[in-house]
């Protein structure tokens, strides 16, 4: 920079703070990468609909809830609301007119994002342009219609409050306790709901299903969570959908395609080390059925037949194209629902810029039946180093009939 | 009367292999770029399911993912004294439909043409004298060398994985490669195939007989592989559903597992299908294009005006399209004057059958371009000197297949039905090696394309007019390789053979082989060639015409290898030159 020039850029410097509420393009931009670290765009998105202009319809145990207009269309959006409102939706769960938001909504997460960073976020949504997008707002059915009603929800499993950083831990694991338990709202999907729709705090990411997927155990357990995969294996895979075991599909892979594929590494490291650090959880493996049992030499011969031309013999799969199978945490989740979704319905794993290679497992739900899935996955549990229980021909029925009559 | 649409920077006519690998390259610069396609879309994960893929009946037979004779076809005829009529059913050769085109279903063989072959005219006559020409060729050397090309070769290689063993590294022959090919910069990404039965025998027979067997370069790639891009694929299964067929195992290069991952992501891309181009649409003095015309599929018509025009469809519809358009001056034989349509060339086959009797080969454990070739009668490595021919081709001992509709192979004399057919196809099927010929074919006065006087497409279009058939030339090289061939499958341990022969006229029924070659041809005087060395129109400096329709007659292997390189090769200048200072690259 020239000479000529300096002087006038250490005057916009001194000027900066009194310009930020008018031209507030640090905190914009800064405010865009949290909202790709909360994945807001995920829900605030119909398909096919303007970005952040809302309407998808989100399924819960307790009806369907449509999600709102985050642009600031004054009508329709959130261009009325002050920083102060936007903040008290994130931190409280409560609207600016007082009302509840349902936790369908992650308010009990985004308590703990601090408010520089609610603040930034809420300065980039003002960027957007305004669509006019009005969403039904009161689908839920009686009595989760009443809104009020959340307030004893929240007094039962909402704990307000800011992040508070571990003084023991390092400063990686800070950050990545920050934004998993945070603006990641991980939990949300990966942590086991109760009856009334709350994550259970007492098994924190300890798998979950949702929408007939596995949301696996994320503690570092060897055999079902991240025990096996080395810090930078976690980052591999949530920066480009996959790594040496497996690839993303469903909603985690559009958790990558939209946020974590655009973080920064140094924020996906932290969120691995935090994940690998704070424990392990999860059932003990049970012993696993010996190659003679009727459902393992039957569930081998539809395997050699059907699968291993891609997932090989040995289970050991093709790098970034086809996922290892022996010894794959998701493999052998107690809850099998992703892997019979898959067979039958088959899956395409994420594209992102550092792996545009989109592989498909196809659907064979159309040539397998209930008993012949439940045994190929019965195999694939429990063998080459793998242990699950078995998965019966019932849990593939109710997987089968959910897939068809689409809920 | 069509609407017009935006302009773009760049226009692509068609969406194959040439098409994608010019769509991604532009795009990522920045430019605007559109590719129009008349077929349909194609994806491996939607299209190429693995529970459906391997499907005889549907792609092998009834040919699924092949062009339509309703949505294009050609006449043909053997020579000018005839009158040409139209193909009402591919069958000589069988052109592609949709996006990746003859990309998606081809075998997969993957040839970098020798040094020589690229200043063949002038090649044999410094070794042979004029007198080994044969009667009315239109033979002429390549306006780019084989040293000029080999970084491009290279390109294409590494963008499709391609499994080999190196013959001759920056000048070092290396053993089990090939002798006889040109220096490459370094090793193939991928190492070769694992060779069957068959081709154990054929490389140890060969190699007793003087030979240089090596395992043939495959696009079904041996191990998995990520090529430059970022495009992964996985191994090849050795399934043997390859020609005609889609891979569903990600394992043969296609424009669907090397480009299309990233060119879908480029925001500056758009591909629309079931478009079909009509014309390129020329300035008044007819110096320039001003981009194109095509109907929709609902049959609409639209004007998409771009500053530069790129034909990248198969070869023969690339030059039709410059026929239809006014693009450089057609080819007439009996002046032999003009250039759009000259040097037509083709592939002739040749090669022997043998049939063993304690053989188990397992024909159905293959890919379609596993194999162990020789090169040793390919193009002027060995001594033409009274052989009275021009050319060669790759000698190959291979199965793409031992599928169970096409391919029941039966000793000559056994009935064609029947419970006799039934128990020679039984005791056959195991026992059966092939050495097959990737011949060369010359170019010739006589052998053009032009546009037929009669038959018209439904969009009332003159259709193509084919008119060839094999010369003296090709009948000699091809009876004379049938019989080094039969030598190789006699010293393989067969008790019977059988020599392949080019007999009769050419005949557009029974498929042969789809290199289709020239018409467009590239050279370095525009009275003898429609493109210059970067594949640029002569005539319209915003037109380049990509593919195998730039050969100026073929050589002995298959085209894919070369069509890639050449496409790289325009691509460079295309980048590095044209769109700087837009116009002629090389002044006539």
């Amino acid at each position: 920079m020239s000479a000529r020039w300096g002087w006038l850029a250490g005057f916009l410097l001194l000027a900066g703070s009194a310009w930020a509420s008018e031209d507030n393009y640090v905190a914009a931009t800064r405010g865009r990468a949290l909202a790709i670290a909360g994945d807001c765009i995920a829900c605030h998105t119909a398909p096919g609909g303007v970005p952040f202009a809302g309407g998808l319809p989100l399924e819960t145990p307790f009806g369907t809830i449509m999600t709102p207009n985050l642009t600031p269309d004054e009508a329709t959006g959130i261009g009325r609301w002050t920083v102060d409102d936007f903040a008290r939706a994130m931190h409280e769960g409560v609207r600016p007119d007082g009302r509840q938001l349902y936790p369908a909504f992650p308010y009990p997460f985004y308590t703990k994002v601090a408010r520089a960073d609610v603040e930034a976020i809420y300065a980039y949504l003002r960027t957007l342009d305004p669509v006019t997008s009005r969403v039904d707002r009161d689908t839920m059915p009686f009595p989760f219609n009443i809104r009020a009603a959340m307030s004893g929800w929240n007094s039962l499993f909402f704990t307000p409050g800011a992040f508070k950083p571990d003084p023991q831990r390092s400063e990686e694991y800070n950050r990545g306790a920050y934004l998993v338990e945070g603006l990641g709202h991980c939990g949300a999907c990966h942590t086991p709901l109760n009856a009334l729709g709350a994550n259970k705090a007492s098994q924190p990411l300890q798998a979950n299903r949702i929408n007939d997927w596995t949301a696996p155990n994320l503690t570092n357990d060897a055999r079902l969570g991240l025990g096996s995969w080395s810090v930078d294996e976690v980052v591999t895979y949530l920066r480009t959908g996959r790594n040496a075991t497996g690839q993303a599909s469903g909603p985690m892979g559009e958790v990558i395609a939209h946020s974590t594929s655009q973080m920064p590494v140094a924020d996906l490291r932290a969120m691995a080390i935090y994940l690998k650090e704070r424990g392990t959880a999860g059932s003990t493996a049970p012993s696993p059925l010996p190659a003679s049992d009727a459902r393992m030499r039957t569930g081998e011969a539809i395997f050699i037949d059907t699968c291993s031309a891609c997932h090989t013999s040995t289970g050991a799969g093709i790098a970034n194209i086809f996922p290892r199978l022996a010894k794959n945490p998701v493999v052998q989740q107690d809850d099998p629902a992703t892997l019979v979704r898959v067979v039958l319905a088959g899956a395409r794993a994420v594209a992102t810029a550092a792996a545009p290679t989109a592989p498909a497992m196809p659907s064979l739900g159309y040539r397998l039946n209930d008993e012949q899935v439940a045994a190929v996955l019965t195999y694939v549990r429990n063998s080459w180093g793998n242990a699950a229980e078995a998965v019966s021909s019932a849990d593939v029925q109710r997987v089968r009939k959910v897939l068809v009559s689409g809920k | 009367m069509s609407r017009r649409l935006p302009r773009k920077a760049v226009v692509i006519v068609g969406l194959g292999w040439t098409g994608s690998i010019m769509a991604y390259e532009l795009a990522k610069t920045g430019l605007d770029v559109v590719a129009i396609e008349r077929g349909p879309w194609r994806d491996t994960a939607s299209d190429f399911n693995i529970g459906t893929a391997a499907d005889e009946l549907r792609y092998g037979i009834r040919l699924d993912l092949f062009l339509r004779t309703k949505q294009e076809t050609i006449t043909a005829r053997n020579n000018m004294s005839q009158t040409a009529l139209p193909i009402r059913r591919w069958g000589a050769f069988l052109p592609g439909n949709g996006v990746g085109g003859a990309g998606v279903h081809w075998n997969g063989q993957t040839w970098r043409f020798l040094p020589d072959d690229f200043r063949i005219r002038s090649h044999m006559i410094e070794r042979y004298g004029e007198k080994i020409m044969p009667a009315d060729n239109t033979i002429q050397d390549w306006p780019v060398s084989y040293d000029e090309l080999e970084s491009s070769y290279d390109r294409f290689e590494y963008l499709a994985g391609i499994s080999g063993k190196a013959g001759n590294l920056r000048g070092q022959i290396q053993p089990g490669g090939n002798p006889f090919e040109g220096a490459r910069m370094r090793e193939f990404p991928t190492p070769p195939l694992k060779q069957g039965y068959a081709q154990d025998l054929f490389t140890k027979a060969a190699a007793e007989k003087g030979l240089h067997p090596f395992p043939r370069p495959s696009a079904n790639i041996s191990t998995a592989y990520t090529n430059p891009y970022g495009c992964s694929m996985a191994p090849c299964t050795y399934c043997g559903f390859c020609e005609r067929f889609g891979c569903a195992n990600y394992s043969k290069s296609t424009p669907q597992t090397c480009v299309l991952p990233v060119l879908m992501r480029e925001p500056t891309f758009e591909a629309r299908t079931e478009c079909e181009v009509t014309k390129v649409n020329l300035s008044a003095d007819g110096k320039r294009a001003t981009g194109v015309t095509y109907v929709d599929r609902n049959g609409e018509e639209w004007e998409q005006p771009a500053d530069l025009v790129l034909l990248c469809a198969y070869g023969l519809f690339n030059v039709r399209m410059m026929l239809l358009s006014g693009i450089g001056k057609p080819y007439d034989p009996n002046r032999n004057e003009g250039v759009v349509g000259r040097n037509y060339a083709y592939q002739c086959g040749g090669g022997a059958t043998g049939y063993f009797e304690d053989a188990k080969f397992n024909p159905f454990a293959a890919a379609g371009s596993l194999g162990a070739a020789a090169d040793d009668y390919n193009s002027d490595n060995f001594d033409h000197g009274g052989l009275g021919f021009v050319g060669g081709g790759s000698m190959t001992c291979a199965y793409t297949n031992g599928r169970p509709i096409a391919y029941h192979p039966v000793p000559p004399g056994t009935p064609n039905w029947g419970s006799k057919w039934k128990r020679a196809v039984r005791d056959t099927y195991q026992r059966v090696a092939n050495v097959g010929v990737q011949g060369s074919v010359m170019s010739y006065r006589g052998c053009y394309l032009d546009l037929d006087p009669t038959y018209k497409d439904p969009l009332g279009r003159p259709l193509m007019r084919m008119t060839f058939d094999y010369q003296d030339n090709e009948r000699k090289m091809s009876a004379w390789m049938s019989e080094r061939s039969n030598e190789v499958v006699k010293a393989m341990g067969a008790k019977q053979t059988q020599m392949s022969r080019l007999n009769g006229p050419w005949s557009v029924v029974p498929y042969q082989t789809t290199h289709n070659t020239g018409g467009a041809v590239m050279g370095s005087n525009p009275k003898t060639s429609a493109v210059n060395r970067y594949l640029q129109s002569w005539d319209v400096p915003n037109v380049f015409v990509m593919g195998a329709s730039a050969f100026p007659q073929n050589a002995g292997y298959n085209p894919t290898g070369t069509v890639g390189a050449l496409t790289y090769w325009a691509l460079d200048a295309i980048v590095g030159q044209y769109l700087k200072n837009p116009g002629a690259l090389v002044q006539a």
